[in-house]
């Protein structure tokens, strides 16, 4: 591909990020419903999309309060849920750390799964790409998914309540976590990891406050580093 | 019911944790790598979380006062294997959604 402009950079994003609104409308409908149902007001449920804009940590956070979980368990347990973004983070500093402080803070605020997956797969592709390319990439990836992200709570919080209960609604959001985790196995580490939290999340639910849940995260990505460092040490065996 | 207070003060400080982990590196910390074992039990972060919070949605679930459901297991197990074999989260939601429909009507029937 020959040097792109800003502009065909921005565009490529655009499209790039364009089949991400498949997963999100579902998912961005399903959290609009679920905060309704779980008694939240309109506002509410619209800031948490537009603050927090992180889909898994929201139903996180949603699910705990409703079991009347402590706040502080509630935002360990979300934030949790967050930390691979500094992954995201640091993955993405060689590429666009030379940016401008609020550009930098802005990409930081739309850094999600989808506008992530893009802009590191692309920016692997184009080594020979411009600083401004890469933000005008970057930015053309968010508009397809981000402004969809509000638009399509919206709709779920409006069309909450009106959804009949046979529809079993209460199982939407074990569904939605659900369907993002058999996509996460890559790995033996990943399924031992998983396979950790499951059974401990069982077997320490009798904790109050969540707080076996907290144990079983930390236990179930011990696991996943050791499983992995495993893995590679057994590799290195067969290959000398 | 939720009270305001607390859904006011998530809301809050997980949008602005969240904010500060997304600019960590690329904001404050620059281009200097993370050592590898915080790198290493990163990646696991999502995979240890997510399934230990649905695991007692599967297996206990509230619409059933708790008591184990064949449709929602089935539904769960059908979701998770199309996930695994198809690497697409969209087939496996429709997957989980189909599978519980069609248990649920199944059941509804007999």
């Amino acid at each position: 591909m020959q040097a792109a402009t800003a502009k065909s950079a921005f565009w490529l994003g655009f499209r790039d990020g364009l089949p991400f609104l498949l997963v999100l409308t579902p998912f961005g409908i399903l959290f609009g419903v679920a905060g309704t149902e779980a008694g939240l007001p309109l506002l509410e449920t619209m800031l948490f999309s537009v603050v927090v804009i992180a889909g898994a940590s929201q139903f996180t956070a949603l699910q705990l309060m409703v079991d009347q979980t402590p706040v502080l368990i509630v935002l360990a347990t979300a934030l949790a849920v967050n930390l691979r973004m500094a992954m995201y983070s640091a993955s993405l500093t060689p590429y666009l750390g030379g940016g401008k402080l609020w550009e930098r803070a802005l990409i930081a605020y739309f850094l999600v799964d989808a506008t992530y997956a893009c802009a590191i797969s692309r920016f692997e592709k184009e080594p020979g790409w411009t600083l401004r390319t890469r933000i005008a990439y970057f930015f053309g990836a968010v508009l397809p998914v981000c402004p969809s992200w509000y638009g399509l709570t919206l709709i779920g919080a409006l069309i909450g309540t009106t959804i009949p209960d046979w529809l079993a609604l209460d199982f939407a959001v074990p569904i939605c976590f659900l369907a993002m985790i058999g996509p996460m196995l890559r790995t033996a580490a990943h399924l031992a990891a998983a396979l950790t939290s499951v059974v401990l999340a069982l077997t320490l639910a009798f904790i109050p406050y969540s707080l076996g849940l907290l144990i079983a995260a930390v236990a179930a990505m011990m696991v996943g580093a050791w499983v992995e460092l495993w893995m590679q040490g057994r590799s290195r065996l067969v290959q000398s | 019911m939720i009270s305001g207070t607390t859904i006011w003060t998530v809301i809050a400080v997980l949008g602005l944790g969240t904010f500060l982990i997304r600019f960590s590196f690329l904001g404050l910390i620059g281009g200097r790598p993370l050592p590898e074992w915080v790198l290493r039990h990163l990646r696991y972060t999502a995979v240890a979380v997510l399934p230990g919070l649905v695991a007692p949605l599967v297996i206990w679930p509230a619409a059933t006062g708790g008591t184990l459901d064949p449709a929602r297991m089935l539904a769960a197990l059908v979701c998770v294997g199309v996930g695994v074999w198809s690497r697409n989260v969209l087939s496996a939601m429709l997957a989980g959604a189909v599978t519980l429909y069609a248990v649920l009507g199944v059941m509804a029937l007999l």
